[in-house]
């Protein structure tokens, strides 16, 4: 106890040691460079309105600065990396995706309200009067054109789709000397193009954006060429948009910019909508008939695959515990394969096996018996087939946790319960399993968490089909929460819906947390950290 | 005796019983050994097969040839659209370097963890559990999004690169692996850190020299089931890599059963079993210790 107590001692004293001159030197070095990285960082961050995560980068660039720089925080040194990696790439996600929960971020609605009225500035009409240009158009032996435009006092400019519009004379850019129009009569790799033969390519020629920026010309005629203009302004004291062509008016609802009459213009933009997502989640009808039943499929899906594999599972490990059995080792080891094969590969394997025309399985079963299942079509059938496969995936695992708990079982309590006068089935139930339980049972619970989310199977074996009839978003017999999410955000009909999906997200996290905090109960993980203070 | 006579109810001569009992085991035995190896011998026997629909397919294919694999590995034309040894490289790469990572990051935490007390320390064993917990594929809009905006900054960490996916793997590597480790450490007696530091032996150097060496056994587990985990990982890799030339194996192979019309089963087949050979060894090599690191926090309850 003495030394233990003189140990501990010891190594808290330790940092004084690890501050050398030349060990603090590089720590700052690497501190001023890493300060460096990360106030460029946050300030580009900044720049590209990623507000959020410039805050969340200039508070860990602190947690670092700290870190390094105090003595009692030395041992987070080590784990350093470690941390700022989870915070960014584990803790910020759930912490952003609880923001966009209460957001209507998503299709058409992926741009910030500054990006939305940035774009809109952007969009450019074509005036019917107004800076009006004459224009002569030169063409490259590649194809490429260039255009000379003229104001009405005879000012010439040098335009190629792409560039700046230039204000140039003879000689420079390559323009040879100007006939009595003012027009050039060479340009340097271009062909003047007639009156004539200019007709050939008006068509290719009116397509052509001239100039770049906020000055873009475009050819409107045959004789003129006029300057666009923007099509909206933005009046930031009334906070609405005005439509320069038309005089409409449009004010910002419901993160889109609407015109009384309602019209409502595309990009809109994220707006903070509260719970309505949450509201949604729980009230809409349309969404509510397939989530009901998600949710129930979901909990049976996952409870029926922990049930299957651990009862296979551990049939096997009792049946094969016999080590005087001839080729145990040999029949284990072959039962083992479907666990070292990668799950997505036999996954998509199954997928093909099952295929309801052409599928090995299949064709099988119609050879032999005349009949098979419509694993593929029918709601009931693709359920049984998905927990088939993840039967199969997961035997070999109880199998192997199975028999090496049932090696830890004493061997007299059977024989004290042979004198007792139990039958072998009563010594199953009554001792064998409980037993069992005490060691297995947080793995149980392990394994039901990852079926719950069991994301894989059902995106992979069967994309969550057959589709339920009449949903409002896209969702299958065999989606579960997390294939469902998944369909939301990524690859919805109706475009990604990342608000709600966050929401949903939301409504899974608590879910499986109420497991977790369950399966920590049942554990003694919590006990074992302060037993080792 | 055996530990459990399931089958010894019947009340007939010891015998028979013993020899019915044998029958049974076996003919279990064998039906389960057909019920795990069917779907493996199907690969090997579709990747033989030179037609690539499933209909064509039996288990014995009728003209076997290696053309399925010839396609994928030599074939230049067939590679441009489906670079399948990129594929492969990919995987190897990104399982490689996050293994890398991960176990640095991971080991050194453990060592502070177990051989340093500071403040909050139980809380953040616990809350780096409790994050693992929350499978990563719950926040996947978020992780698409930060990457994206990460992106827009700078590019080689964005959407579709390497870099930005690596990353994303190492955020989640820390939690159970944690736990594993300093469970070994604290089986480390702490004499062997005293009498280093008398000597005047930094904590750098204890950890490299001393203890590394002693944690062999506990690093390759956690290599092994983290060069797994990424070398089959699908979800994260597809969401966010886009182009085929960047895709691991798993988001490639998916292409070639997915296609309403154009599914190449036999192509499938050859690209999967050169894809799980490296796996496969690898556990049969180190099966035995991958089942200690799996089974000893469950077993010793």
């Amino acid at each position: 106890m003495a030394t233990r107590s003189q140990a501990t001692s010891l190594i808290r004293a330790a940092p004084s040691k690890t501050s050398t001159v030349s060990s603090l030197v590089t720590r700052l070095v690497l501190l001023a460079l890493i300060d460096a990285f990360a106030s460029w960082f946050i300030l580009s961050l900044w720049m590209k309105d990623s507000v959020i995560l410039a805050a969340a980068i200039a508070l860990l660039a602190l947690f670092v600065n700290v870190v390094v720089l105090r003595s009692d925080a030395y041992p987070l040194r080590w784990m350093l990396v470690g941390l700022v990696l989870m915070s960014l790439f584990a803790i910020y996600p759930i912490l952003y995706n609880i923001y966009v929960s209460t957001t209507n971020y998503g299709f058409g609605r992926l741009l910030t309200r500054a990006q939305a009225i940035e774009r809109f500035e952007g969009t450019m009409y074509l005036p019917e009067e107004g800076g009006a240009y004459t224009w002569t158009a030169f063409i490259s032996d590649r194809g490429a054109f260039a255009v000379w435009l003229q104001t009405s006092d005879g000012q010439g400019f040098l335009a190629f789709p792409g560039r700046e519009i230039m204000a140039v004379q003879p000689g420079e850019e390559g323009v040879g000397e100007l006939d009595e129009n003012g027009i050039p009569l060479t340009i340097e790799g271009y062909e003047r193009l007639n009156r004539l033969s200019v007709v050939r390519y008006i068509d290719q020629l009116g397509d052509l954006f001239l100039g770049q920026g906020r000055h873009v010309v475009r050819i409107s005629s045959l004789d003129l060429a006029s300057e666009l203009e923007p099509l909206y302004v933005y009046e930031g004291a009334r906070d609405v948009l005005v439509n320069r062509q038309t005089g409409a008016e449009y004010t910002p609802v419901n993160g889109a910019f609407t015109s009384s009459s309602g019209e409502a213009l595309t990009p809109g933009f994220q707006v903070s909508i509260g719970l309505d997502n949450f509201v949604e989640f729980i009230r809409s009808p349309a969404l509510q008939g397939p989530l009901v039943r998600i949710i129930l499929w979901n909990f049976a899906f996952a409870f029926l695959s922990v049930a299957m594999t651990f009862a296979l599972g551990l049939t096997i490990a009792i049946i094969f515990n016999d080590r005087t059995l001839r080729g145990r080792k040999l029949i284990t080891t072959l039962l083992l394969i479907p666990y070292t094969v990668p799950g997505l590969i036999t996954i998509m394997v199954w997928r093909g096996m099952l295929n309801p025309e052409l599928g090995i399985v299949n064709r099988t079963l119609e050879s032999l018996i005349g009949w098979a299942p419509p694993w593929f079509t029918d709601p009931l059938w693709a359920k049984a087939a998905v927990l088939l496969v993840n039967l199969w995936l997961g035997f070999p695992y109880f199998m192997l946790i199975c028999s090496g708990a049932l090696q830890a079982v004493p061997l007299d309590i059977y024989g004290a319960a042979e004198v007792d006068g139990a039958n072998p089935w009563q010594r199953f139930w009554r001792i064998t399993l409980p037993l069992l339980l005490v060691a297995v049972g947080p793995l149980l619970v392990a394994s039901f968490v990852f079926n719950f989310n069991n994301f894989n199977i059902i995106f992979l074996f069967i994309e969550g089909g057959p589709p339920i009839a009449g949903a409002a978003t896209q969702a299958g017999h065999t989606d579960i929460l997390i294939s469902y999410v998944y369909n939301l955000a990524f690859a919805g009909g109706r475009g990604a819906q990342y608000g709600l999906a966050a929401a949903i997200t939301m409504v899974i996290f608590v879910i499986v947390a109420v497991i977790t905090v369950f399966q920590f109960r049942f554990t003694r993980m919590w006990e074992e950290v302060s037993e080792n203070v | 005796m055996s530990s459990l006579g399931f089958f010894q109810g019947f009340r007939s001569s010891r015998r028979r019983q013993r020899q019915l009992k044998l029958v049974l085991t076996y003919l279990f035995a064998a039906i389960m050994i057909v019920f795990a190896l069917f779907p493996i011998i199907w690969i090997i026997s579709a990747s033989l097969n030179p037609a690539n629909s499933l209909a064509t397919q039996s288990l014995i294919p009728r003209n076997a040839s290696l053309q399925n694999y010839q396609l994928l590995l030599t074939d230049n034309d067939f590679s441009a659209i489906y670079p399948f040894r990129r594929w492969l490289f990919n995987s190897v790469k990104l399982a490689g370097v996050t293994t890398l990572f991960s176990v640095s990051i991971t080991t050194a935490a453990a060592y502070a963890f177990s051989r340093f007390r500071f403040r909050q320390r139980q809380n953040m064993l616990r809350g780096i559990l409790l994050i693992q917990v929350f499978p990563s594929l719950l926040v996947m809009v978020a992780v698409f999004l930060l990457i994206q905006q990460i992106g827009s900054v700078i590019p080689d960490l964005g959407l579709n690169t390497h870099n930005g996916l690596v990353l994303t793997y190492l955020g989640g590597c820390m939690g159970i692996n944690i736990w594993l480790m300093k469970g070994y450490f604290d089986s480390i007696p702490r004499e062997i850190d005293e009498s280093a530091m008398v000597d005047g032996a930094t904590h750098w150097q204890i950890f490299t020299r001393l203890l590394l060496p002693l944690m062999r056994p506990i690093v390759v587990v956690v290599a092994v089931l983290s060069f797994i985990f990424v070398y089959g990982d699908f979800v994260v890799a597809r969401i966010l890599l886009k182009t085929t030339e960047q895709y691991p194996l798993t988001v490639g192979l998916f292409i070639f059963t997915s296609g309403q019309f154009s599914q190449q089963w036999g192509v499938f087949a050859a690209g999967a079993l050169m894809g799980a050979l490296p796996i496969v060894v690898l556990y049969l090599l180190l099966q035995d210790q991958i089942i200690g690191g799996l089974t000893q926090g469950a077993v010793k309850g």
